[in-house]
């Protein structure tokens, strides 16, 4: 075992151990004359303000420019990334960024574009829009699209705004006000369909890990406004009865709400439009890598069928011969109305297309297909030492293993995440699906080389071999090699800090 | 393809390990009739020389504000952004990492949210602040939402000043949670009486400042109205710089404050991605939506951060949380902290007066030219103008003479008979030159 830390011999005067360096917040190094930024001041200004200016002090402190600089470099050297290593967060879709997008959408006809400017004056912005949406149309074979969905869990509200509107026109608002969602749906689901006033009711999957058609058979009824289906499901499987279930449910009266959360699996490889699908989002921060950027900003296009379509959000798209036109206002119809200001996440929407070009509908499908291959290779690499809830089968772009294999070690699924992080990994998602015991998520996405698959599978071996030898050691204190070592998450909720205060 | 590292030979090693002869048989669990036969009708796969042409000619033909004098405001504003933010939202480490779930090594994320959430706070005047929202006008609906929540009232009265697009976003989400609006007429002069509105069915009141027109609004009657009625007062702004010139909400009595942060950091981009500010009393925490980041120690007793309060959230709470959010917008949130950090107070309060001169001189200069009005008796960096006919007509007439002029009120509000007024948006990267060609293309094209 190593020694702890905290022996004196790894002790060092500033805190700092080598290129781990610690960093104070702004507000212990940053004073508020201090500025990095010049800007003159204005020579004489009679201010139209009636009496509203502020009188008092802020608080606010500045950094000089190189100040700045090496407060957030040295913050930065204290995340991991996909840029340093594998990152097989499952269900988050951890793939390489190229940074042809960023280029691309630094650009000042896309970056340096208003989005009420004269639409005469923004042709090629909107033609980006007309393009994108033609791929992701002809992907999803889907009909209509809304693009300006922020978020997987905007888009959503989104595709149940558009059910439910799509029941209003037929009369059936207010008694269709059950929501069908799979115990293992992303909790973004059922928190979704409550807030717009729908009642989730729970279905079960079956020993399988898939939902069944019989399973839906029974919780459908006169009450049910849709059902929302994960495929491939968290449990990193196809939802194989998917066609049925989709006739099940428009048989009576309802809706297919599918979370593409996971539609990097099949991209260019199957249609949604194909399974019965009504509205979809696709998390363009996921499947077509405008990066994550630490927790967002995310993008959340829906794609509708035709039953659907009518009912879409503004704005959306009009080509009138040579002219795109932008409608920014429902006019009447029977689009269901404005989700956000402006138009969406344009910024995402170029880096998305320059990925979307870049790969072409060859290379796309060819990523769905590494990426599936690689989290099979995974699976059987890891198969014998580790366990699988739904037995041992075909796994879509994630395998998903519980926590039996580590029973009677004393070493839980977050002691061996963190013991991950000591061997340079970011640990899987853990306890996620609910409804497996210790989840463990690996997404290992079409981003790795088989010698980096390799290696990681040779680490995981090297752990559980440790962990059933019972060296739970070097579990139950990982991390050790991190810039912290594992944090009171009880203390910091029961007595909040979310500020910083001086004392 | 450049970005699969996977070679043929490496496919047919893995499939062997796996035991399935080829991709058909690896998507075995896809009933067939679904698998594609063919490839989409879609182009190959291009090289980044292609990529780049194909998309550089679109952008082209945008007219781009770097390009021209640039005037257009109403919710998204034009500011000079430090070289030194884009570099540094580009490292590594803050673009390719995701949410903060391991926080041993999210550290680098962590600590700047937790600054951030600081900034916004004593920005607004407000006791705490989230890690940042999708944008102004979510953060504006989530406000309204957890106003419901809290006062257990389900009206809100929007005030006329209110950006359009807000309103509209709150009317759909209003819709369809069954909650009520009222929403207060367009009000081009800030004359709206909102006090004799509220009474004791009113959950919250939401009133802009700077409002869409570009008037000041003094929040502390409004604020004293709701509190006398169980109400509480929603400020929304969509230009933070503002608040390094202008009396913060807090200051004012608002119970919940929201904004747009673009005006930090983060380019125009065509209207997102965007940041929503949320901030709020310490006594509204658990209401609160979104991510909190929270101070706290780790085993070797040194200060750290985690994401806390999750019981609040989606993700544990499922249909009973604070709200369906999951992202913030957390790159955007990095890069209104630096830039905020690189400003400082004295910077931003040199920043606030920067634009808000450029605005006056733009104003004084309109008075010169007959027919035009300009109708806010106070204002930021944005004022209204009264231009005879139609102000759409004469925004298109000077963008052909090269001249981005601002945002016609009835593009953000058709049916509401103001045609003859233009939203005009002055800040600290117009020029003199600027101003005097706007000036000389309005005369030229009325």
């Amino acid at each position: 075992m190593l020694d702890h830390p905290k022996d004196f011999s790894f002790e060092t005067f500033s805190g700092n151990r080598g290129l781990d360096q610690e960093e104070p917040p702004i507000f212990e190094i940053g004073r508020t004359d201090t500025s990095g930024v010049d800007i003159e001041e204005p020579a004489h200004l009679e201010p139209r303000l009636g009496a509203l200016e502020r009188k008092g002090p802020i608080g606010l402190p500045g950094l000089s420019e190189p100040e700045a600089m090496r407060h957030y470099v040295r913050l930065s050297r204290k995340n991991y990334s996909i840029d340093a290593g594998l990152y097989p967060l499952g269900s988050c879709t951890m793939k390489h960024n190229p940074r042809l997008n960023e280029k691309i959408a630094r650009l000042a006809g896309f970056a340096d574009l208003h989005p009420l400017q004269p639409q005469s004056t923004a042709q090629g912005a909107l033609a980006l829009m007309e393009e994108l949406s033609r791929w992701l149309l002809t992907l999803t074979g889907m009909s209509a699209i809304a693009l300006s969905p922020k978020a997987g869990a905007h888009g959503e509200l989104c595709g149940l705004m558009a059910i439910e509107s799509a029941l209003a026109a037929r009369g059936e608002a207010q008694t269709r006000k059950v929501v069908l969602i799979p115990q293992s749906a992303h909790g973004t689901n059922p928190a979704s369909a409550a807030l717009l006033g729908f009642q989730p009711r729970v279905i079960e999957a079956g020993a399988d890990g898939v939902v069944s058609e019989e399973a839906v058979a029974k919780a459908l009824g006169p009450d049910v406004a849709a059902i929302m289906l994960t495929n491939p499901n968290t449990c990193g499987l196809f939802e194989r009865n998917i066609v049925a279930i989709a006739r099940r449910v428009h048989e009576a009266g309802g809706y297919f709400y599918c979370d593409g959360a996971n539609f990097n699996a099949i991209a260019g490889v199957a249609r949604p439009g194909d399974m019965g699908v009504d509205a979809m989002h696709l998390n363009l921060h996921k499947t077509f890598s405008t990066p994550h950027g630490g927790g967002g900003p995310g993008s959340g296009p829906v794609v509708f069928s035709e039953r659907l379509a009518p009912f879409a959000p503004v704005p959306f798209l009009l080509r009138e011969g040579e002219t795109l036109r932008l409608v920014e206002h429902g006019d009447g119809a029977q689009s269901f109305g404005r989700l956000t200001a402006f138009h969406g996440q344009f910024g995402t929407f170029v880096r998305a297309l320059a990925y979307i070009l870049s790969h072409g509908a060859d290379g796309l499908a060819q990523a769905s297909r590494d990426a599936v291959l690689s989290a099979n290779y995974l699976r059987v690499a890891l198969r014998d030492v580790m366990t699988q809830p739904f037995g041992d089968r075909l796994c879509m772009h994630e395998v998903l293993f519980d926590d039996s294999f580590l029973e009677g070690t004393g070493v839980s699924t977050l002691d061996f995440a963190k013991a991950m992080i000591d061997e340079g990994y970011h640990p899987m998602t853990i306890y996620f699906p609910l409804v497996v015991h210790g989840a463990m998520l690996i997404e290992p996405t079409e981003s790795e080389s088989k010698r980096s698959l390799d290696l990681f599978v040779a680490t995981m071996r090297d752990l559980i071999a440790s962990a059933k030898r019972g060296e739970t050691r070097r579990f139950t204190e990982a991390p050790r090699h991190a810039p912290r070592r594992r944090l009171d998450e009880t203390a910091a909720a029961r007595k909040p800090v979310l500020r910083w205060s001086a004392s | 393809m450049r970005y699969l590292p996977l070679t043929d030979v490496d496919r047919t090693q893995m499939r062997e390990a796996i035991g399935v002869a080829d991709f058909a048989a690896l998507y075995a669990d896809v009933p067939s009739e679904l698998l594609l036969e063919a490839p989409l009708d879609l182009p190959r796969a291009k090289s980044e020389i292609e990529v780049e042409r194909l998309l550089s000619a679109m952008a082209k033909r945008n007219l781009s504000a770097a390009s021209a004098p640039f005037f257009i405001g109403a919710g998204a504003y034009r500011h000079h952004i430090p070289a030194s933010v884009d570099h540094l939202i580009q490292r590594s480490e803050f673009l390719t990492s995701y949410t903060p779930y391991q926080p041993e090594i999210s550290q680098g994320t962590l600590q700047y949210l937790f600054e951030f959430q600081t900034q916004v706070a004593m920005l607004t005047g407000m006791e705490i602040a989230n890690a940042s929202m999708y944008d102004g006008s979510t953060a504006c609906a989530e406000a309204a939402l957890m106003a419901h929540r809290i006062t257990k009232r389900r009206k809100a009265i929007l005030s006329g000043g209110l950006h359009p697009h807000y309103a509209d976003v709150l009317r759909t989400i209003s819709h369809f949670a069954g909650d009520e609006i009222v929403a207060l007429a367009p009000d081009v002069r800030a004359r709206e009486d909102i006090a004799s509105a509220i009474d004791d069915s009113v959950s919250c009141v939401i009133l802009q400042t700077p409002d869409v027109f570009g008037n000041l609004r003094d929040l502390a009657p409004i604020a004293e109205a709701c509190h006398r009625h169980g109400a509480l007062l929603v400020a929304v702004f969509t230009e933070a710089v503002s608040l390094g010139l202008l009396k913060s909400p807090g200051e004012m009595g608002a119970d919940i404050t929201v904004g747009e942060g673009q005006s930090l950091g983060n380019p125009l981009s065509f209207g997102g991605p965007y940041l929503g500010l949320f901030a709020t009393r310490q006594s509204h925490l658990r209401q609160t939506p979104g991510r909190l980041i929270g101070e706290t120690v780790d085993a070797d007793g040194r200060r750290g951060y985690v994401v806390t309060l999750s019981a609040r959230e989606q993700h544990i709470r499922r249909d009973k949380a604070t709200s369906n959010i999951c992202t913030n917008s957390n790159l955007c949130a990095l890069a209104f902290s630096i830039h905020l950090s690189l400003l400082g107070e004295a910077g931003l309060r040199r920043l606030a007066r920067a634009n808000h001169a450029s605005a006056v001189d733009l104003v004084d200069r309109l008075a010169s030219v007959a027919g035009v009005e300009t109708l806010n008796e106070s204002f930021f960096n944005e004022f209204t103008l009264r231009v005879p006919g139609d102000a759409a007509r004469l925004v298109e007439a000077m963008a052909e003479q090269g001249v981005l002029a601002g945002v016609p009120v009835s593009r953000l509000l058709p049916d509401a008979g103001l045609d003859d007024l233009l939203i005009v948006a002055s800040t600290e990267v117009d020029t003199v030159e600027d101003r005097e060609a706007f000036v000389a293309a309005m005369r030229g094209a009325l």
